[in-house]
């Protein structure tokens, strides 16, 4: 299944929680801010969305900035 | 702060309140960025010899190749500073509205710093959008902080929004060019309830010392310290700069004049 993290395609697991989309990407959920189809999915609720074919998920953190 | 000897200030003749935003206090005036250093290590000394507690960083998307050493809170501690999310590079209302609901929700508070940027090449603020997200996030609960001109009428509406602080420019981003108009920014802090803290522009410790003289409440930097050829040390003077503009605005500086007054007595002279 394919969907874009970021504004790449990627092939993902399907029916995979965005929880374990993170897992499967190695990142650490406390890192990360996760928006799905533009709506900021809280870190509690990570583990309660599925993700479906051709979802956009922009994964986002801190970086250096003035 | 070089090898071989240091300095220090007589910090403790000066009587100051502490700065209050939006219902935190801190004791430093001087905010600095994370961007453009060298490396994280340069980064952190030179935080750590600013003096200052108000750090801020930008959101990005995290890069999947190797994201385990990009974030930037990998080399800061945020139970010792204050991390001020940015909404740089945004061009629209709607984007910086994006970007500060992604900050908050890194969970470390409801702070932001509001950039709208209207033009690519002065990276001047466009004024409509800032006023348009500032009223938006003012009412989702955040504390906005809003980077603007130094335009007087546009501070007095952004503050009217609701926003905690106003930060006018010195000088365009990264533009190192100092204060280019100290009469603007000491007419908006006169104005103002909210404080006023100068945001760009500011290139050496000079700059940042005349800042401070116009009795804003404080200033932040990023370029002025990331691109200095030491950052550490000029980390270090900007800290003392902040400092010493700080107490000569509240020494209260002698008039100007025109002619010269002699400074010792004219009687008492040989015949």
């Amino acid at each position: 299944m394919d969907v874009v993290i970021n504004g790449e395609q990627r092939h993902v697991t399907p029916g995979a929680t965005l929880l374990e989309l993170l897992k499967e990407l190695d990142l650490d959920p406390r890192a990360v801010v996760v928006e799905h189809n533009r709506k900021i999915v809280r870190r509690p609720a990570l583990g309660d969305v599925t993700v479906t074919e051709g979802d956009a998920i922009e994964l986002v953190h801190f970086v250096g900035g003035g | 702060m070089r090898e071989g000897g240091r300095v220090t200030t007589a910090v403790e003749s000066i009587q100051d309140n502490l700065l209050e935003i939006g219902g935190r206090t801190f004791q430093s005036r001087l905010m600095v960025g994370t961007g453009k250093y060298p490396d994280m290590d340069t980064m952190v000394r030179a935080i750590e010899a600013s003096g200052a507690e108000v750090v801020t960083v930008a959101v990005r998307r995290v890069n999947l190749d190797r994201s385990k050493e990009s974030s930037v809170l990998h080399f800061l501690d945020p139970s010792k500073i204050f991390l001020l999310s940015n909404t740089a590079g945004c061009y629209t209302a709607a984007d910086a509205i994006r970007y500060a609901r992604l900050a908050r929700e890194a969970g470390f508070n409801d702070f932001v710093k509001l950039e709208v940027i209207g033009d690519e090449e002065t990276l001047l603020p466009d004024v409509a959008g800032l006023l348009e997200a500032a009223k938006v996030l003012v009412q989702e609960g955040f504390k906005v902080l809003a980077y603007t001109n130094e335009d007087l009428v546009t501070a007095l509406r952004l503050e009217d929004l609701g926003c905690a602080a106003v930060m006018p420019l010195a000088s365009p981003i990264g533009s190192g060019l100092g204060l280019l108009n100290p009469f603007s920014v000491r007419t908006i802090k006169r104005r103002l309830h909210v404080p006023v803290i100068v945001d760009a522009g500011v290139g050496t410790a000079s700059d940042a010392c005349v800042t401070m003289e116009q009795g804003v409440d404080g200033i932040l930097m990023n370029t002025a310290i990331a691109a200095a050829q030491d950052p550490v040390a000029m980390a270090a003077a900007m800290r003392l700069a902040t400092i010493a503009g700080r107490a000569a605005f509240l020494a209260g500086r002698m008039p100007r004049r025109e002619v010269a007054m002699p400074s010792s007595p004219t009687k008492g002279m040989l015949d």
